[in-house]
């Protein structure tokens, strides 16, 4: 009787503080697996010899490890924060979200044997084989199910910013992913995609920059318009602009896709409608992005003294950069430039290691010593060189993959009088070994600094014990 | 490019779910005295 009233007169934070520790173990697993294969790249030696060790089948290892196994857990444990702490009340389905998490861990498992063991759909960011496939779904509808059930039983009736984020997440991803992976089976772990040739491209675009915008963008927004307000203290800014950036957004995104496909089979007007959109797509990002920039004012000494909102603001600041970056790789001309090169590994890492991590890693912050009976984490000092490590790995990351992106764009396309080109292909990458190198002590200080992070982590939970935070009773407005 | 017969519909299915999204938003009072909205998750948990 008394675990029952417990139950319902406190927040499900159990499976946050599942999903919040794994998504740390996750940032170290996927991080360092993305050290390796930079080293690869430098010293292709230490690729081993072996096919289980290869660049080719640990790449989408690594890819998969920070976007859904990093990303994914921080995206599930915020979101599960927020939504019963806006709408004051327990998470709903009861079981169905612990399931939700074993479920997920079971879907990372099944990802990081089966990648390194060669079994992939060969689609950027969809490699997972499709008995992998149905487990995803079937775990994104409990998902969907739990978020939208708990919104649907609210004591509040405003419905706030941050999940109206959260869900259209939710619901693209759902979609994006039953589209995408439609194939047919051709025994366990082997399928051929539904759709052949450019068609597959188009869809996996269509997919692969949603993927992108809903995934990374959408959900991290509402990471953002929740824990910076409560970080800094502050309110959002403009909330009416907050809700103007939620709409503009949702309604421009899907049709960016295109861009990854300038100068290929796909019809003219298509690559160009790709661009339009990609170029729409950075008045409803820098809307989004000075609006939450601009949640610090009258709070701008905080930064001093707070690491943690340092994080966030840091975070923003690449988010603007890479929404910029993002609409001018996007033009046709810039494109033919870019495209192939590392400047685009660039980009997505500006975008991934800055804007996507470092709001995470606030998020986590913020959240772990609540959700441990905690008044701060461990060591603040650790969270200072954390944010260094950070950002000066970040710095060093994309700058020198501009510089040999921009050095093997030029070099391929420099002809001599005669119409001969100027380089072999070879020349090119030989040219990009210092840059490799800077770029692997890049990786390895955001390694580091997440290492640092996991060290925190665990000693603040295991200094403090689980909390049960009350439900307030009466809700602030009816 | 036959997938523009399944990308292009799906593509104004959704607009029109988003449409309907932001209709039932407005009409339900989603949108009013909001700045305080944004206010009052500083002063829960």
């Amino acid at each position: 009787m008394q675990s029952l009233n417990t139950q319902s007169s406190t927040y499900n934070d159990t499976v946050v503080r599942q999903f919040s520790i794994m998504a740390v173990v996750w940032g170290v697993v996927g991080m360092l697996v993305g050290v390796i294969i930079a080293a690869q790249l430098v010293w292709p030696e230490l690729n081993l010899g072996l096919p289980w060790t290869s660049f080719g089948r640990l790449r989408p290892l690594h890819t998969n490890a920070v976007i859904f196994a990093f990303g994914g857990c921080t995206l599930f444990a915020t979101s599960y924060y927020v939504v019963q702490r806006t709408c004051q009340v327990r998470l709903f389905g009861g079981k169905l979200a612990a399931f939700t998490f074993w479920g997920w861990q079971l879907v990372i498992l099944a990802a990081a044997v089966s990648l390194p063991l060669g079994y992939t759909q060969g689609k950027e960011y969809a490699e997972l084989e499709w008995p992998i496939d149905l487990l995803i779904a079937v775990v994104w509808v409990a998902y969907a199910i739990v978020f939208f059930g708990t919104i649907g039983r609210r004591k509040v009736k405003h419905i706030y910013v941050a999940n109206w984020f959260f869900g259209a997440f939710i619901l693209a991803v759902a979609l994006l992913h039953i589209v995408n992976s439609a194939a047919s089976p051709a025994g366990f772990m082997k399928s051929y995609s539904a759709y052949a040739g450019v068609q597959d491209a188009m869809v996996q675009w269509w997919y692969g920059h949603n993927a992108v915008g809903f995934f990374l963008t959408a959900g991290f927004l509402g990471i953002m318009y929740y824990f910076v307000p409560k970080q800094a203290e502050r309110p959002v800014y403009s909330y009416s602009l907050s809700i103007v950036h939620f709409w503009a957004l949702i309604f421009t995104y899907m049709w960016a896709g295109p861009h990854h496909l300038h100068y290929t089979a796909l019809p003219d007007w298509t690559q160009s409608l790709g661009m339009i959109f990609s170029l729409i797509l950075l008045a409803p990002s820098w809307g989004g992005m000075i609006n939450g920039m601009m949640t610090m004012s009258g709070a701008w000494h905080k930064l001093r003294t707070d690491p943690i909102l340092r994080f966030m603001i840091v975070s923003l600041s690449f988010y603007g950069m890479s929404t910029f970056e993002g609409p001018m790789m996007a033009i046709k001309t810039v494109n033919s430039l870019s495209h192939y090169t590392d400047w685009t590994i660039g980009h997505v890492h500006s975008g991934a290691l800055g804007w996507v991590g470092l709001v995470s890693m606030g998020a986590i912050y913020f959240m772990v010593p609540k959700l441990f009976g905690q008044k701060q984490m461990h060591s603040m000092k650790a969270i200072e060189l954390h944010f260094w490590l950070a950002t000066i790995g970040i710095v060093l990351y994309i700058s020198s993959l501009w510089i040999s992106g921009v050095m093997e764009g030029l070099m391929w396309r420099a002809i001599n009088t005669d119409g001969t080109l100027t380089y072999t292909f070879v020349e090119s990458v030989k040219a990009k070994h210092p840059y490799y190198i800077i770029r692997l002590l890049g990786g390895t200080l955001y390694l580091s600094g997440m290492i640092i992070m996991l060290w925190n982590v665990l000693k603040t939970a295991s200094n403090g014990k689980s909390a049960f935070t009350t439900i307030p009773t009466v809700a602030a407005h009816a | 490019m036959d997938i523009l017969f399944l990308l292009v519909p799906l593509s104004v299915i959704l607009v029109l779910l988003i449409l309907g999204g932001l209709w039932w938003a407005i009409n339900s009072g989603q949108f009013e005295d909001i700045e305080a909205e944004g206010e009052r998750i500083l002063h829960e948990d």
